[in-house]
């Protein structure tokens, strides 16, 4: 199975997303992701028993704080899906990628570019 | 003591121990400067209640003073129930008060804690409850038998109040514990006692054979409040939303039972057949009519309840 | 221990905007245990702040910071060869933590980063409830172990009132009913008796009402 998905996406990999932090997020943010997403188990089904709603909270606190930061709480999103769903997988990048791309590069990265000059790559 | 011991002025008192049923009622300060309000429910009910209470800032709602209204009844030449709360007046305010009511020669207290100013219009407000009430209650006795402030100041010219309270026989956690805390009112001085407004008579009637068996109905004198429904809503409202009020489904349904214009008059009805029952209650000392925003109906209560014409009694 | 909630970060952003170097200053104490000011929250506002202010243009410097305790100097002297490397400090303590540093460095500017609340206890992670407020002068030798101070809502020693039903109190069905908990617990004591006897006036002199309270022991002094 061979499925393709947008190539700038990085894969963070976690023992389980009851390992994602509030900070790991935020400061995905700092750096200058434009969007961010957690892919967690299917809820009830976390081996470690909530992990995953573990996330989903953290993910929820997360998008107050970039609602409230002037950033956007729809640049952070969960999912839940299987180790063998490969191509929800492939389809939910696809879908954010797209998403992201519609909400235009993070403030953040735009206000780092300026200030290093390249400003206009990430307008082209 | 009890209230045949401690002689007062107060009519009220005089019309207790000589047997009689008491009828008192409550008029409710306006929300504005309008001192006249007061006057107008005074005249209205005068004749036929031996004593009017002043609500205190009612359910946290900030009004005309009870003590300016007590003292404006008192003027015109009725016996005012000074209703005092320990919210909103640490014991200085309140003792302080009590002697100013005292030197127009007021001679009922009711004392209450208070509703939580939750309820009110300022519920931003901080509380005070320096005092609760049955501290308050210590404190008017403390005054009036010792002429002694708490802070320990004594002085000659003491105030002469008969001492009430309330009293809610349909609150938590039990009716054994709502007489427990009645004989501690008791303990504390109090003379006389306004219930809560009784829709339940079984559960009433279980409190005052409890207070009777403990003999506490020779030492306080218990006025049944009675408080007529207007119409089913104010049945319900009571019922689901009101604290500390046991409205029986009975209650609800004899009302709901007759049509919308003659809702009113059932009301009236059922309140005049609860006085009519809890009459041969031993040990009810009279009533405590409480009719919220209608006054003009305690007349034709106490007429139909065979409390009219009040009775005389030496210097009331 | 002392429970506080972090105050909203609008109001912090307002409160720190005309400065240009802010440190964020957390305790590792009491609010560290309800998570309201320990090193995690200190560095998660730091991160919002700086998320802030950089897509507002502002180009601030937020450094994060936590000290043992607020509440002691020698802590707060830790402080003392890097405070003036900024404007402002926000400090996660509670208001008395925050004062203290206020005293140690007169010449700084010292915000709140969180709301004190209460003296209480943690009913589960994320759900504090108060238990005291220290009034000076305990009086839970005779209410069986249940202060009515901090838990009837209009703090009377001769309860309940009339306003108790199902064993909740007349301000919130949610909020049980002070005096319900000490009568229930007086019965399992078998101490009921001690409902009849009226409770005089309480003497409020070691409570908040006579400006600051100190604690002076002279067997601890040095």
């Amino acid at each position: 199975m061979r499925l393709q998905y947008p190539p700038d996406v990085r894969i963070i990999q976690v023992p389980c997303t009851g390992k994602v932090d509030i900070l790991h997020l935020l400061t995905a943010f700092e750096e200058g992701a434009d969007g961010v997403f957690v892919a967690g188990c299917l809820e009830g089904d976390c081996h470690f028993m909530e992990g995953n709603l573990h996330a989903k909270r953290r993910v929820k606190r997360v998008k107050e704080i970039l609602d409230r930061v002037g950033i956007g709480g729809e640049r952070v999103e969960m999912f839940n899906l299987s180790a063998g769903q490969g191509g929800r997988f492939a389809e939910i990048v696809r879908d954010m990628d797209q998403k992201i791309r519609e909400l235009g590069p993070s403030p953040i990265r735009v206000a780092h570019m300026k200030g290093s000059g390249l400003h206009e790559e990430v307008a082209a | 003591m009890s209230f045949m011991d401690i002689d007062t002025p107060s009519k009220l008192q005089k019309i207790i121990k000589a047997g009689h049923l008491a009828v008192t009622s409550e008029v409710g300060p306006p929300r504005s400067a309008d001192g006249k309000v007061i006057e107008e429910k005074g005249n209205l009910i005068k004749d036929y209640v031996d004593a009017i209470n002043v609500t205190d800032n009612q359910t946290s709602v900030c009004r005309l003073c009870s003590l300016a209204s007590c003292i404006r009844l008192k003027l015109m030449g009725l016996e005012p129930v000074l209703q005092m709360v320990t919210r909103d007046r640490n014991r200085i305010a309140l003792q302080s008060d009590i002697l100013g009511a005292a030197s127009f020669g007021i001679n009922n207290m009711l004392c209450l804690t208070g509703d939580h100013q939750h309820f009110g219009d300022h519920a931003n407000a901080v509380n005070v409850f320096d005092l609760d009430s049955i501290q308050l209650i210590q404190t008017v006795k403390m005054m009036r038998d010792e002429g002694r402030l708490i802070g320990g100041h004594e002085f000659d010219v003491k105030p002469q109040i008969f001492i009430g309270a309330a009293a809610n026989p349909f609150a938590g956690p039990n009716v054994e514990l709502r007489v427990a805390r009645l004989a501690k009112k008791a303990a504390a001085g109090v003379q006389f006692i306004q219930t809560q407004c009784i829709y339940n008579m079984d559960t009433m009637k279980t409190f005052m054979k409890l207070m009777v068996d403990r003999g506490l109905h020779e030492k306080v004198a218990v006025l049944a409040g009675i408080t007529p429904m207007k119409n089913v809503g104010m049945a319900r409202y009571m019922q689901k939303r009101v604290p500390g009020i046991d409205v029986p489904d009975a209650i609800v349904d004899r009302l709901k039972g007759v049509p919308k214009e003659k809702q009113a008059d059932e009301g009236i009805n059922i309140a005049i057949e609860q006085i009519e029952e809890l009459k041969e209650v031993e040990g009810i000392r009279g009533f405590h009519i409480m009719a919220i925003e209608w006054e003009e109906k305690v007349p034709e209560i106490v007429e139909r309840a065979g409390l009219y014409p009040r009775p005389k009694v030496n210097g009331g | 221990m002392i429970r506080a909630v972090g105050k909203p970060l609008e109001e912090i952003i307002g409160m720190v905007q005309n400065f240009d170097r802010i440190l964020l200053a957390g305790c590792d104490g009491c609010v560290t245990v309800c998570e309201a000011g320990g090193l995690k929250e200190t560095k998660v506002l730091g991160s919002a702040l700086r998320l802030y202010f950089t897509q507002a243009g502002q180009n601030k410097v937020v450094d994060e910071t936590t000290l043992t305790r607020q509440c002691d100097k020698e802590y707060l002297a830790q402080l003392g060869d890097r405070i003036d490397n900024y404007d402002a400090v926000v400090s996660l303590a509670c208001g008395a933590g925050a004062q203290f540093m206020v005293d140690m460095y007169k010449h700084k500017v010292v915000f709140p980063g969180v709301d004190t609340c209460f003296i209480g206890v943690t009913e589960e992670r994320g759900w504090y409830t108060e238990r005291c407020q220290a009034c000076g002068r305990c009086i839970l030798a005779d209410t069986g172990g249940i202060c009515p101070i901090a838990r009837c809502s209009k703090r009377m020693l001769n309860g309940p009132c009339g306003g108790s039903e199902g064993g909740k109190c007349e301000v919130s069905p949610e909020m049980p009913c002070g005096w319900q908990l000490i009568y229930d617990r007086l019965k399992t004591l078998g101490q009921l008796d001690r409902f009849e006897k009226p409770v005089d006036p309480k003497d409020w002199t070691s409570s908040r009402d006579g400006g600051i309270r100190k604690i002076m022991r002279e067997d601890l002094r040095i």
